[in-house]
């Protein structure tokens, strides 16, 4: 648990973060959006002590995050930025053993750890441990980074737009890997962004920043029905809200009674993408199966349609 | 064959220079038509090969005197706490650099006698500069995001200094240091004016009885040594930045 008490942060004059508080619950994902200076990158930067506040507090699971030495803190929270950051003249393996290292983990276990990781994120430890950072591909460094951020097991991960720097395909490659490893570790993550659509998919909830002030803090499908101002609701798009919404519910949620003929849509999948693909195949409903592929009912437009709206 | 040419020739190079210190009379036909007079074509006031190492000496001191400084202060002035020192020491040891060698010498001789200590001085002197700029280089622009990263990781600023930043630097390092140690190469003959042991005296000898054969051999050999530091030098260069995904023109 992370709670942020009153935090404030001025630069000479210049107030970057006003007053901040906010609680994120354990093994969520809290997603901090806004627009470039809002003060969402040094309001995270806070809770791992890069940057200092001017007053108020950050507890860790009810302690002070300045009970400890500034860089004993560090190597108990992951930290993963944009770019990466991976040490170029150190190996894969050696770039996730970092923090390890620094613990003073025996070789074995860090081995261990890092063999586990490289095969988490789909990289053969044989193949990539071995190599420099400039040698993969840039999906590649970033799930190396995310490795690296998450290698000492820490309770928090914060990422400041982990991924930024990457291509639409791989991107969505990427958050679907983080949701997983979240589920799989149960970690609680903050994540930077400025990118509504990246934090109504990934944040269990969302604080909106704007101007240093945290505007609102609500699960996605609050946000998207109740934006608490004018900001916000620019922030959210109003031609895509009802998209969104659907983007947060699953498809099975939405199944009716009755069959339909087509091919089926999983029941796993967003109610988005089964718009999509009714829309697309020009048919009112697609029959849907579970995960063992039994026939669970179908899905109608209409029905989607009624679930788009405006919640009341 | 590309890269077998110019191997070879470095090989050929290399042991002709060897096998010139080591036994310079096989050289004796080569340098005659040099001599007036029947002067002596070799030198023949002392061994070439100790005055080589003497030589190869004097600069290793003065080196690595000037890294051990220059580092520690393009460190220094890098640090927070540091860097209002840094305009002060970029100034001194640009005025290392602007005086003559000659000038050190001429003034270190009063104080510290003749011998080898004014040369180590005037090479220590005229090593800081391209030692400290670069490190100075290095260590200023090194790419945000990784240090950074070992910050967040929960490095003290040691270990950073250590792991991080003087590794990210070492191409850059290194290239000043080369260009150090060619200068300190060719400006250590001149301390033997001041009755340091070093390959100028030979060369010096060679123009106080204008025997030309003499200042072509201390001439050649102080040659050939820059050229094979500076290609052995550049080659770690390569290696150092190779492995972090870098080219060095």
């Amino acid at each position: 648990m992370i709670e942020i008490e009153n935090i404030t942060k001025r630069y000479d004059k210049q107030t970057v973060v006003n007053d901040v508080s906010m609680v994120v619950e354990p093994r969520t994902i809290a997603a901090i959006v806004g627009t470039s200076g809002s003060g969402k990158t040094t309001l995270l930067r806070m809770i791992n002590r890069l940057v200092e506040p001017t007053s108020g507090t950050i507890k860790l699971d009810g302690v002070d995050n300045h009970s400890l030495p500034d860089y004993e803190l560090r190597r108990s929270i992951g930290y993963a930025i944009q770019g990466h950051g991976l040490f170029p003249h150190r190996t894969v393996a050696q770039n996730i053993a970092t923090v390890p290292l620094l613990l003073g983990w025996d070789r074995e276990r860090i081995d261990e750890r890092v063999d586990e990781l490289l095969k988490l994120f789909q990289l053969d430890p044989a193949d990539f441990g071995p190599r420099y950072p400039h040698e993969l591909s840039g999906g590649q460094q970033q799930r190396v980074g995310v490795a690296r951020a998450l290698a000492a097991k820490p309770n928090v991960l914060l990422m400041d737009e982990p991924f930024g720097a990457l291509d639409p395909i791989i991107r969505t490659k990427a958050q679907e890997d983080l949701l997983a490893i979240q589920k799989h570790f149960g970690t609680t993550i903050i994540l930077v962004t400025h990118d509504m659509e990246e934090a109504v998919h990934l944040g269990h909830k969302i604080a909106v920043m704007d101007g240093g002030k945290l505007v609102q803090y609500a699960r996605p499908a609050e946000i998207l029905a109740k934006p608490a101002s004018s900001f916000v609701e620019t922030l959210v798009g109003s031609s895509e809200r009802p998209f969104r919404l659907l983007s947060l519910g699953r498809v099975g949620d939405a199944v009716e009674k009755g069959s339909a003929e087509g091919e089926a849509i999983p029941a796993d999948a967003s109610q988005r993408d089964a718009l999509a693909e009714l829309l697309w195949t020009g048919k009112p409903a697609l029959p849907v199966k579970d995960t063992d592929g039994k026939a669970l009912g179908r899905v109608t437009v209409d029905g989607l349609v009624k679930l788009a709206a405006r919640p009341a | 064959m590309k890269v077998f040419l110019p191997a070879a020739l470095r090989i050929v190079l290399l042991v002709l220079l060897v096998a010139f210190i080591v036994y310079p009379g096989w050289f004796e036909p080569l340098f005659k038509p040099l001599t007036e007079n029947n002067a002596p074509a070799i030198y023949n006031q002392g061994s070439l090969l100790s005055l080589t190492l003497q030589h190869l000496g004097t600069v290793a001191v003065a080196t690595i005197a000037a890294i051990v400084v220059a580092i520690s202060l393009a460190i220094l002035v890098t640090r927070p706490f540091g860097a209002e020192f840094l305009p002060l020491s970029r100034s001194l040891v640009n005025i290392g650099q602007t005086f003559p060698p000659v000038a050190v010498l001429a003034l270190a001789v009063p104080a510290v006698g003749f011998g080898e200590k004014p040369t180590l001085i005037a090479l220590f002197l005229y090593g800081l500069l391209p030692i400290f700029e670069n490190a100075l280089t290095g260590l200023t622009t090194l790419p945000a995001n990784v240090v950074e990263a070992a910050r967040g990781a929960g490095m003290t600023n040691r270990q950073k200094l250590l792991r991080v930043e003087l590794p990210l630097s070492l191409p850059v390092i290194l290239a000043g240091i080369r260009l150090s140690v060619v200068i300190s190469l060719a400006t250590a003959t001149i301390g033997s004016t001041v009755a340091a042991k070093t390959l100028g005296e030979v060369i010096i000898a060679g123009l106080i009885s204008n025997n030309l054969a003499f200042v072509v051999q201390g001439g050649l050999i102080v040659a050939g040594l820059a050229v094979f530091i500076y290609d052995g030098l550049m080659a770690l260069e390569r290696v150092a930045a190779r492995r972090m995904g870098q080219t060095v023109s």
